[in-house]
Formats: C-alpha cells, structure tokens, sequence
C-alpha cells in the first residue's frame, strides 16, 4: 500500500515536472533558438554553477544561488558585449567557466558531504522538491502572461531591433527582462535536467518544431507539445529502466527529433509526387 | 504649404567626431527629396535626427503637429537590420508598421489586419501573405518593409539606401509606386548611388558633413553660363540626367 502511494506521488511529481519543463522551455526556447541565443543560454546554464556552489557553502538553498549567478551573468553578458566592447562570444566563454570555476571551488571549501551535487550536474526527479514544482509552475505562469501580454512587442524587437527603436522606448527594458527571464528559466530546469543537459530542454523541441512550421507561435505550440511528449517518455523510460533522468529525457527529445526530421523529409516528399502527378 | 519639420542650425556628433555641422533644412508636405552624398557624410545620421534615435548635440528640430501626433513618420530602413531568418510571416512585419500607433499591449484588431491586407495585395505580395520572410527574394523583402512602412499612413517616408535591394525587374514599379504615394505623403530618399536615382524626384539635398539644398533639378540656361563657360554632358541614349548647381557656400 505505502509502494503504491508513494508510485502515486512519484508519477504526479514526474507529470507535474512534465508539464511545467515542456511549457517554460517551450516559450524560453522557442526566443532562444529565433534569436539564435543558445550559446548565450549555454553560458548562462553553466555560469549559474557559481551560485549553487556558494548556495551550497553558505548554507541556502543552491537554486537561489543559481537564479541570481544566472541573471547576473546574462546581463553580464550584455554588458561586457555592448559596453565594454568585448566581442560577445569570448565574454560568454569567459563567464561560462568563471562560474564553473567559483562553483567547484565553493563545493570544495563545503565541509563534508554535499548532498543533491550530482542532482543539479545531470538532473533528477527524485530530489525535485515540491517548492521547486510550485516555482516552475509559477514560472509557467509568469511565461505564459508576459508571451501572452507582450507577444507583439516582444516578436517585433526580436525580429528587427533597429526598426523597434524607432517607435518604442522600451526596447533594452524588453531584452532585459526577457533575458533574465529566460535565466529564471533555465535554472529552475536545471533540477529536472542538470546543468550539463539543460540547453537541450530549451532548443531540441522548437528545432522539432520548425521541421514543420516557420511561424513563431505556432512554434511555441509545437514545441511545448514536443516538449511535453519527450519529457514525460524521457521520465517514464528513465523509471523503468532505471537509468539517469534529465539524460533520458534528453535522449529521448533527439530520438524524436530524428524521427521527425525523417516524417518531415517523406512530407516533402509525398507533396513533390502529388504535385508532379497533378501537372 | 505646411512645413513638416524644420532643422535649424543642427550639429549632430558620435563622441567628439563631428558628422553633420550647421544643418539648416525645411522639409515640405509634398516634397519628394533625394539625399545624396559620399559614404561617412552623414545621410543616416540626417535620418537618425529625424528618427529621434539620435539627439543633436546643437541646434533644433522642430515638427509640426500633424507629423508628432501618432508618430507619422514611416520609415524603409538598409535591409540589414531585421533577422532574415527570423520566423514571421510578412503579414506580420507589415503589421508591425502600426506599432508605432498603438502601445506595448498592442492587439491587432480584425480592422488592423484588414490595413494589412490591403497594403499587401497593394504591393503585389497577395500570394506571399502567409510565407515567411526567408521565402522571399531581395525585392519582395522590399515591398514588405515598404509595405511595413506605409500602413500607418505616414505624413513622411525615410527611405534608406532603397536601391540596396537587388531586384533589377521591380526596380522599376518601386519608383513608381513611391510617386504614388507621394500624392499623400513627403519622401525622403537617401541614396549613394547618385547615378540611378528615380527621375521622380523633385529636388536634392547633398550631404556631407553639412546640407546643400537644391530646390529644383532642372539646370536653366543661366545656370549653365554661370559656370564661366559653355558646358556640355556627354552621354549615350535617352538616360535623363540631372545636373546640380555648385554649392555656394
């Protein structure tokens, strides 16, 4: 009876962490991959290493430490490019293992044991805690309300930043806060996936997404659904067979981006015979 | 004729380079002006001022109301500065010509998207609506940020290097489309390409480093005597040319 109970709780948990992952990382990613910003969403993953390390030495909670390093290093990031006129990749490169580098220094100066450290490096549903569902459910939420209210605003700074700044003042306010939010993003994920397998969450479903459509909020659509569909397989394979989560998740999603890669070629394929047949 | 905007005694700079000095320039309702001059000489920074995404470090700009109210200013930027390879259909971009009408919150109503529609079956993209912008050749791109440009109904239109576009066969149809538009509205063309610039065209501003206004491109025969003896172009075939004055100062 307890088994069954705790089954219960477990595949609730794995549901719940599903839903939430495919939807945060379905809109996030969806921004990145247009954007072309996954080796900015890379730095960032692997910057907010930093701050589970001082999390961990100081005695907090690992993944407030994350969001802070994430946020930081994203503006950073920013400003290091446009301000201090370093070319953008190198100052990614270099506050990717910066933050590497203070993670595991902290992790080593931690007296004893640090629990959980393999959890936040590969990702596992078992340490997820409910406070760390609740967050990325309001993360879901917050996502959904700023795409939802901004949608325009935001697609249209994305797609042509000098014609945005002519009618709109508010353009570096909107690439901060949607930066940051995608650090948000990218480290409450990080529970679910780990920080080495994280990026993947947010760029393999939108790639499967555009093997099929090329418009932005369909995208979105498709890719939470995507998401949804190689997370929750990923969890369930990983249960069974008892093997690392966030890897199978992963696994899972490039599986299925192949699959689709290949339905998507037989489309073309089956249209050019239809179409040649008509003439 | 009302004055749309006047600059008086502008000086525009990056740092402590000095791109435009003393510019003193009137625009009109139905101008259609071509800014030519060398590359560096300061057309952009001309458009940057007027844009507002520049402020002059001397002078003034004043604009009439007609032009601030609602923002009447469409604008064709160099094709460089939106993502080619961005997921938005052209529906879309064009629709994004009235963000400058509406607020961050911005819906577009069924009476919006019925404007774009017709300013797209206007320029010839009827079939194009629905692809997206890399499906597109240089020339269509064209008309879609033309088209993203007019639909606000603008009391201006800044024309960046349109000639940049390589589209040889609408080429044509462009100018004439903007000579239609002039009707309703002031233009504003910025061009180095002095040779091919449209015939359309009523008079120049040469910029470089400051503004040289030439209100007309017809050369008198008093003009021509001015040069302190007779003078003659010599070219091939039935190309119109235009001759401008020296710039006195």
């Amino acid at each position: 009876m307890e088994t069954n109970i705790f089954q219960y709780g477990f595949i609730v948990k794995g549901l719940l962490g599903a839903i939430f992952a495919s939807i945060t990382a379905g809109l996030a990613g969806t921004y990145v991959v247009s954007k072309r910003m996954v080796f900015l969403s890379g730095g960032i993953t692997h910057a907010s290493f930093g701050g589970i390390g001082i999390g961990y030495f100081f005695g907090f909670n690992p993944v407030v430490g994350a969001a802070v390093f994430g946020i930081i290093s994203a503006l950073g990031v920013e400003y290091l490019s446009v301000r201090q006129k370093i070319r953008e990749d190198s100052a990614i490169g270099i506050l990717w293992a910066f933050g590497m580098a203070i993670g595991i220094i902290f992790i080593y100066l931690t007296p004893g044991y640090t629990p959980n450290l393999m959890s936040y490096l590969f990702g596992s549903i078992l340490t997820v805690t409910n406070a760390d569902l609740i967050a990325l459910g309001i993360m879901s939420l917050i996502l959904i309300l700023y795409f939802g209210i901004f949608y325009r605003t935001i697609l249209y700074i994305s797609f042509d930043e000098v014609f945005a700044r002519t009618y709109s003042s508010y353009v570096n306010i909107f690439k901060y806060i949607t930066t940051s939010l995608i650090a948000l993003t990218i480290v409450l994920n990080i529970r679910m996936a780990g920080v080495v397998l994280v990026i993947s969450l947010l760029t393999i479903p939108p790639n499967i997404a555009m093997l099929f459509t090329k418009v932005y909020f369909k995208i979105v659509v498709w890719s939470v659904l995507a998401g949804f569909v190689g997370t929750a397989t990923g969890y369930a394979i990983s249960y069974f067979a008892g093997i690392p989560v966030g890897a199978t998740i992963i696994f899972t999603l490039v599986i299925i981006w192949v699959l689709a890669k290949g339905l998507s070629q037989l489309i073309l394929k089956i249209s050019k015979v239809r179409n040649i047949a008509i003439i | 004729m009302a004055h749309l905007f006047e600059m008086h005694s502008l000086s525009a700079s990056y740092g402590s380079f000095t791109v435009l000095e003393d510019v003193n320039f009137i625009v009109n309702e139905s101008d259609f002006i071509g800014v030519i001059g060398p590359n560096g000489g300061g057309k952009t920074t001309l458009l940057k001022l007027i844009l507002g995404l520049l402020k002059p470090s001397e002078g003034t700009i004043i604009f009439n109301n007609d032009v601030l109210n609602g923002n009447r200013i469409g604008y064709l930027p160099q094709l460089s500065t939106g993502d080619v390879n961005y997921p938005v259909t052209v529906t879309d971009i064009v629709l994004s010509g009235l963000m400058i009408q509406k607020g961050i919150i911005s819906r577009m109503t069924s009476s919006d998207k019925m404007k774009a529609s017709k300013v797209i079956d206007e320029l010839g993209l009827k079939d194009l609506a629905g692809a997206t912008i890399n499906e597109l050749s240089g020339g269509q791109m064209q008309r879609v940020f033309l088209g993203r440009a007019i639909i606000g109904d603008p009391k201006l239109l800044l024309l960046d290097e349109p000639g940049n576009f390589v589209d040889a066969t609408f080429e044509n149809d462009f100018y004439e489309k903007l000579k239609e538009l002039n009707n309703r509205m002031a233009i504003l063309m910025v061009s180095h390409d002095v040779g091919t610039i449209s015939s359309h065209i009523k008079s120049f501003a040469c910029v470089n480093k400051n503004l040289h206004y030439h209100p007309s491109h017809e050369i008198t025969n008093d003009d021509l005597l001015s040069y302190g003896c007779p003078i003659q172009l010599i070219t091939h075939g039935e190309v119109p040319h235009t001759v401008l004055k020296y710039h006195t100062k």
